[in-house]
């Protein structure tokens, strides 16, 4: 799999987020600039790491989504290509009309630095086919607008055509509005597009990859993408 | 010429900042206060001496920029 992660002014998860694309693929991936106009030919995923890109002015993500490298990221992923969003990657990809809805302040006005848990709602997707289907899995969250909010009307899009990849949930799987730190709209956490091959997750499952920091809960999603691409290779 | 371009959380959308703002003056002691709600205002200076095209323009900025539509609704006033 071979893969470029975009770093804008800000973004601080990038090194995070690239160890662990190396874990699964054994290739470092390459590092973008939010100036550069292409992507590498052969190309398989774009990853947009967590961070405070132009410091969060205007909107999180907002002018990030106006930068050069997001016009290719548009047309790669127009083209059928895996995007991956984490934390403020999920912003930009929202602000960026590549999915749909926008995150809100947290309910709770705080900054939430914390683990939490997610239930995988759907495991037949290149970002999730090594969870099983329900699995939980821990994860840590650090952010001030992570509340994701979309018309009823766009959220009930999502359910029914089962784009909701991942809900906050206790450790048990329990779905409650007290495992919903930051009040995001029926508990979302993470959504897909309609074609399957773009992510937006606000917890940062790079965290947890390396059996020494913090645990493997969040490799299966890394080890899903490299398998995904191991199998079309 | 200058233009206002004032950004709003739109009807329905959650402002947790309004509300922490409202609980703040009812500790204050201000009484009678009802929802409140918190949006931004962008000054903007437009090579423009027209009033319409400027106020054309502004909109398009907020439309493509200044506001998020899906929770932000937007008004443009030539100042």
């Amino acid at each position: 799999m071979r893969a470029g992660l975009v770093l804008f002014p800000g973004t601080n998860r990038e090194r995070d987020m690239a160890l662990a694309l190396q874990r699964v693929t054994g290739r470092k991936p390459a590092m973008l600039w939010h100036r550069d106009t292409e992507l590498p030919a052969g190309t398989d995923l774009v990853v947009l790491p967590g961070g405070f890109s132009y410091g969060d002015y205007l909107r999180c993500g907002a002018m990030a989504a106006q930068s050069p490298i997001m016009r290719a990221v548009r047309e790669f992923a127009a083209k059928g290509g895996h995007v991956l969003g984490v934390c403020n990657g999920f912003q930009m990809l929202t602000e960026a009309g590549l999915l749909p809805g926008a995150l809100l302040r947290n309910a709770t006005l705080r900054f939430l630095s914390m683990d939490c848990h997610m239930r995988v709602e759907r495991a037949d997707t290149p970002f999730t086919h090594r969870f099983r289907q329900g699995q939980v899995f821990r994860s840590t969250m650090a952010h001030g607008d992570g509340n994701y909010f979309a018309e009823a009307a766009v959220l009930d899009r999502l359910e029914g055509e089962g784009l909701v990849a991942l809900r906050y949930s206790t450790p048990a799987g329990e779905v409650t509005e007290a495992a919903n730190r930051n009040g995001s709209a029926r508990s979302i956490a993470g959504i897909l597009s309609p074609n399957l091959r773009i992510l937006g997750l606000m917890p940062h499952p790079e965290n947890q990859v390396d059996p020494q920091i913090d645990g493997t809960d969040g490799l299966p999603l890394f080890e899903s993408l490299a398998a995904s691409f191991a199998e079309a290779a | 010429m200058k233009v206002l371009v004032t950004v709003m959380p739109k009807a329905g959308v959650l402002d947790p900042q309004g509300k922490a703002i409202g609980h703040a003056l009812a500790g204050l002691g201000f009484e009678g206060i009802g929802e409140v709600r918190a949006g931004k205002v962008i000054e903007l200076d437009i090579a423009e001496t027209d009033a319409a095209r400027a106020k054309q323009a502004a909109e398009e900025m907020a439309r493509k920029l200044l506001a998020n539509t899906v929770i932000e609704s937007f008004r443009v006033e030539v100042a």
